[in-house]
């Protein structure tokens, strides 16, 4: 690390935000001792706030960290030991050219990586000390805690607008308090409220890609996560529909870590705290996205952000 | 002038060569030649059911049961009533046992067992089971459960025949229709957290309904169209009957007792019997594809 403290780190944290993060933990601990992590050991979930409203104010992001991160596909290696933290509440962008497994590294973070048959994943993933690889973990319990949000707009085609957004507290069968109340907090917080209030019994699907989109992180809030994943969530939109998008997260951010996949460098600049880069499997810089762009400590990471390659 | 000759020239290589217009018409005269023959026996049986079918039916050939008399010149044969009940009785117990558990291997093969050898294995199983001929289903019941137990004829019997009939090709319609839900959807239910049987309950499953009841009513059509798997499991009959564990007349059994009569009357009534199992499988293929037009997969 250079002496100002601010370069571009690989795979870790200066001492300044760390501090930041320590006191954003305390202040976590006031407003609700461990509750993120009793959400996902055990079933004592009855102690959550019981207006998901309410609870959603008082929420703040989980620090995700992984460490010697490795993912199989069969015996293909596609993510080669990552050490790389996201920091709470802040935005981080992962890019890094197509099949450098940014895709697959965050599907490890919620455990969605394992669903694809002969798929595996090594080493930890840590939503603030618990390790979601760890064998007495509910699978289930780590996708309500961390959310994601698709490439392609992907509203269930059965459903109407607001069982779409009810849908995950229905299938996850727990339903607390008011649903109607939780459906309309999920949607104000997607942005989407004003555009669908008056037909939320209309087919979700019947609503534009930018819509749809917005509809599907509604659906991924309204089961109160503390990190939302974005793989890509732009990449079928039109530029009004990103910058609407990208405007929502700089307001999620204030409930949420967020982890997005992009392939837009422009994005990633807009959007982004910090940026990692990512090539072959492996990570190659992780920093301030301000200074992954303008001056990147790798001669890699400053030939793809240039557009040498990629 | 030269520009303009140059640019005909260079046009002429898009005109269509005479020897591909011949050959291209050779070809669709074939086709369509073809399409004619296949057209010739189709409308000859429409025609044919139609003239000597509709020539039986009359209100009394609906509400009577046969009689039994097919002698002294057919008068007073009776109608096919227990022939139509017993065939919806039968085909609508077959249905409820071949259904659901269709249903259930098409969704464990789909979801659970991918491709696992042992999910291969069923696959294989299931495709030589759609390869059986239908009297063999009939033989295998009359063997297990007739000769087997020393027990007699029974509706449920010809019912479990049909079940059996019907089971591969559930299986097979439904496992292709849950293979067309795409994956982004059940990705996008189990990232909201929902185990998998809610994902398959209420997110596969009712994107997938419409196309799976296409397939199970082509299943059902099938089966109440079937002779052989009856003919020694069920038996023939002539009384009405809501006992399935009795013997039990159907339409095609019915058919095949009076085509076989020497009294025209006798077969005369096969042919509405004939005309009215027509009628009912086109009701439910009308069904089925009302059904798939709603379908929301491609």
């Amino acid at each position: 690390m250079t002496p100002d403290g601010h370069a571009p780190e690989v795979a870790d944290v200066d001492p300044e935000s760390r501090s930041d993060l320590e006191r954003r933990e305390h202040d976590a601990r006031e407003a609700g001792p461990e509750q993120p992590l009793r959400r996902i050991t055990g079933p004592a979930a009855g102690s959550q706030p019981a207006n998901g409203a309410a609870g959603a104010e008082a929420k703040a992001g989980l620090r995700v960290k992984l460490e010697g991160l490795r993912a199989f596909y069969g015996e293909a290696e596609q993510v080669k030991g990552i050490d790389l933290e996201f920091r709470a509440n802040e935005v981080t962008a992962i890019i890094g050219p197509s099949g450098c497994g940014k895709s697959t590294m965050v599907r490890c973070i919620n455990r969605m990586h394992e669903e694809i048959p002969g798929a595996r994943a090594e080493g930890r993933v840590l939503l603030e000390d618990l390790d979601v690889y760890d064998p007495s973990i509910d699978v289930v319990a780590v996708r309500r805690a961390v959310g994601m949000v698709f490439q392609k707009p992907n509203p269930f085609p059965t459903m109407s607008i607001f069982d779409n957004v009810a849908a995950g507290p229905r299938l996850s069968s727990r339903r607390r308090g008011d649903l109607r109340q939780q459906v309309e907090t999920a949607l104000r917080g997607a942005g989407l409220w004003d555009e669908v209030a008056d037909r939320l019994d209309e087919p979700g699907a019947g609503l534009s890609g930018g819509q749809q989109q917005r509809l599907c992180i509604a659906r991924s809030l309204a089961v109160d996560p503390e990190v939302i994943l974005m793989d890509e969530p732009c990449s079928a939109l039109d530029p009004i529909a990103t910058l609407k998008i990208e405007e929502l997260i700089e307001e999620l951010k204030q409930r949420v870590t967020i982890v997005i996949v992009t392939h837009n460098m422009q994005q990633a600049a807009r959007v982004a705290d910090r940026t990692a880069f990512m090539l072959g499997g492996e990570l190659v810089e992780v920093g301030p996205t301000q200074e992954i762009f303008t001056k990147p400590t790798d001669p890699r990471t400053e030939e793809y952000v240039t557009g040498k390659f990629g | 002038m030269s520009a303009d000759h140059a640019s005909s020239e260079r046009l002429a290589r898009f005109d269509v060569s005479p020897a591909r217009r011949r050959k291209d018409r050779l070809a669709r005269t074939g086709v369509l030649v073809g399409t004619a023959i296949a057209l010739v026996p189709l409308v000859l049986i429409v025609y044919y059911l139609l003239r000597k079918g509709l020539g039986a039916w009359s209100t009394s050939f609906f509400t009577t049961d046969p009689t039994g008399n097919t002698f002294f010149g057919g008068s007073n044969i009776g109608g096919i009533k227990s022939a139509i009940l017993g065939t919806i009785e039968m085909v609508a117990l077959a249905s409820a046992i071949s259904i659901p558990i269709g249903m259930g291997v098409a969704v464990w093969l789909v979801e659970y067992g991918r491709n696992s050898w042992f999910a291969q294995t069923v696959r294989f199983f299931v495709d030589v089971l759609t390869g059986v001929p239908s009297i063999v289903f009939g033989l295998f019941i009359y063997i297990v459960l007739i000769v087997g137990t020393g027990s007699s004829y029974a509706g449920y019997k010809g019912s479990i025949a049909l079940a059996l009939l019907m089971l591969p090709v559930v299986i097979r319609s439904a496992e292709v229709i849950l293979l067309l839900v795409p994956g982004a959807l059940r990705e996008s239910a189990l990232a909201l957290g929902a185990p998998r049987w809610r994902v398959i309950f209420n997110i596969v499953l009712p994107t997938a309904l419409p196309g799976m009841l296409t397939g199970v009513l082509l299943a059902v059509a099938r089966a109440a169209g079937e002779t052989a798997p009856l003919l020694f499991t069920a038996a023939a009959t002539l009384k009405t009957s809501f006992n399935l564990g009795g013997f039990m007349n159907s339409l095609p059994v019915q058919i095949y007792k009076d085509v076989t009569s020497p009294t025209t009357a006798v077969v005369n009534r096969a042919w509405g019997a004939a005309l009215t199992l027509v009628v009912m499988i086109l009701l439910l293929n009308l069904i089925a594809r009302l059904i798939s037009r709603r379908s929301r997969l491609a």
